[in-house]
């Protein structure tokens, strides 16, 4: 599986990339990879707000739906509008397509996410 | 995981394949991907393992009386080398199991029963069969099945057998068929809505066939294929699905299934009593399928509003990778189901809006 340095990771396999006091939000390998082929992706709206491990978002294969949840709490200001006609695009290249950007509402909400050296002893465990 | 493996686990694993657990038994979910897996069964050809289904030997001077009785559909009519798809229903109507019923000759039949409900209906079956004159036994654990599903089916099936297939017509099996050498039971049958045929064979000759189909069928583009492609085949082909389409709780009539519910059949079944009367006072429930409008996949379970009060709910929904569309089976109360009615399915606590249509989901692919 794909580790990307510079990222943030959450458990539940979403990434972070922070920009000042905005963040991008995606899925990573390992989950595009378990789900398969994803045929489907459903966005919040922009101004939504939400808690931290709130489902913000939704991904499906043909065979199953796989909630997406917020690593950290905040509103979101933007969406990757190109992933509702090409929900693929997450199989393809996880880390090369956020799926929201959001405000965060607590910085420190970020120490509780694990770094890429964290993440991948954490997917080591899980196979 | 924890699980029972059909002979040829260690293969799945080897081509690749996506372990689950189904049923019970640790089988392939897919290998490559379910879509080019469904593509291929749909334009050439796909090998599915489903060993973990069940098998039931029924024999004895009243079999066919016995078969009568326990079975919702006509065992009087049928032919020998002859196969129907039938019910075994409950006093009340309800659904045991869906299955095939093979008729090998006078007084000696064989039933397929699905892999999650093979001890429940086995105990069943053996209930039912006092004081009739027959014998039954449960074959499942030593036979292995494979399905052969496609338009190359037939084609890559004929390199390996000394038989002219075309003489097997669709729904008639054919006993001690050597299939690459190994004697087979096969049936021109399958669960895919395309030509196929599935064969019946013992634990240990299944390898042989298993690896001869897959080096024949390279030529003709067939793939091995998992149960996920076997569920979305089965779906755009109307075929139903146990505990989705019908369950103890959702009657074949309810189903959409009254053909293969012969209600004027001569004798008594179980289940006939309550059957015909829902069908002379009317069916309250109807499977229809649906089509969505707005955006989103339905799934089996999801709850179905109309206006805001709940209509029934979702047995089963896909993105059909035949037609790149959400679409899906619904069971929705009687006053309810016209073609072109509007309809909310509830997705992830939204109403997203879908029409009634037939069920025809190939019809004009």
């Amino acid at each position: 599986m794909k580790v990307e340095k510079d990222l943030l990771y959450t458990n539940d396999h979403e990434w972070v990339k922070v920009e000042g006091e905005f963040a991008y939000v995606g899925i990573a390998d390992y989950a595009q990879h378990s789900l398969g082929d994803i045929v489907y992706v459903e966005l919040p709206e922009v101004d939504d707000e939400f808690e931290k491990e709130e489902a913000f978002s939704a991904v499906e294969s043909v065979k199953a739906a796989a909630d997406v949840f917020m690593p950290v709490g905040g509103k979101v200001v933007e969406l990757n509008e190109e992933l509702i006609d090409e929900p693929a695009l997450l199989n393809t290249d996880p880390y090369g397509n956020w799926m929201v950007k959001i405000e965060l509402a607590n910085k420190e909400e970020l120490d509780e996410l694990m770094n890429s050296e964290d993440y991948e002893k954490f997917l080591a465990e899980e196979e | 995981m924890d699980g029972r493996k059909t002979p040829l686990y260690d293969e799945h694993v080897k081509l690749g394949g996506k372990i689950v657990n189904y049923a019970g038994w640790l089988l392939p979910v897919q290998y490559e991907g379910l879509i080019p897996e469904h593509e291929a069964v749909r334009n050439k050809a796909g090998l599915f393992d489903v060993s973990h289904m069940g098998a039931v030997k029924v024999s004895g001077k009243e079999a066919e009386k016995f078969l009568d009785y326990l079975l919702t559909n006509d065992i009087s009519k049928m032919a020998d080398e002859q196969v129907i798809y039938t019910f075994m229903c409950y006093p009340d109507g309800g659904v045991v199991d869906d299955l095939l019923t093979y008729k090998f000759g006078e007084n000696e039949y064989f039933l397929v029963i699905n892999a999650a409900n093979v001890e429940k209906d086995y105990d069943w079956i053996v209930e039912q069969q006092k004081g009739f004159d027959v014998t039954t036994a449960n074959e499942s654990d030593e036979t292995s099945i494979l399905a052969l599903q496609g338009p190359e089916a037939v084609n890559i099936l004929q390199k390996l057998v000394d038989i002219d297939l075309s003489q097997i017509k669709a729904f008639y099996l054919k006993r001690d068929v050597k299939v690459a050498g190994v004697n087979c039971m096969i049936s021109r049958t399958g669960y895919t809505g395309e030509d196929g045929f599935e064969i019946y064979v013992d634990n240990e000759g299944v390898h042989k066939i298993w690896a001869e189909l897959m080096t024949v069928g390279e030529d003709f583009g067939l793939k091995p294929t998992g149960l996920g492609c076997r569920d979305t085949l089965r779906f755009e082909a109307t075929l139903p699905l146990y505990g989705q389409e019908i369950s103890d709780k959702i009657s074949p009539l309810e189903g959409g299934l009254k053909f293969f519910v012969k209600l004027k059949k001569e004798s008594d079944f179980i289940g006939k009593e309550a059957l015909v009367k829902a069908n002379d006072e009317g069916l309250k429930r109807k499977m229809v399928g649906f089509e969505m409008v707005g955006r989103g996949i339905p799934r089996d379970g999801y709850e179905i509003q109309k206006d805001g009060k709940v209509i029934g709910h979702v047995t089963t929904g896909y993105m059909s990778p035949t037609l790149k569309k959400s679409i899906g089976n619904a069971l929705l109360e009687a006053g309810e189901t016209e073609i072109g009615n509007e309809i909310d399915i509830i997705i992830r606590n939204k109403p997203a809006k879908a029409v009634v249509r037939d069920r025809k989901f190939l019809a004009n692919r």
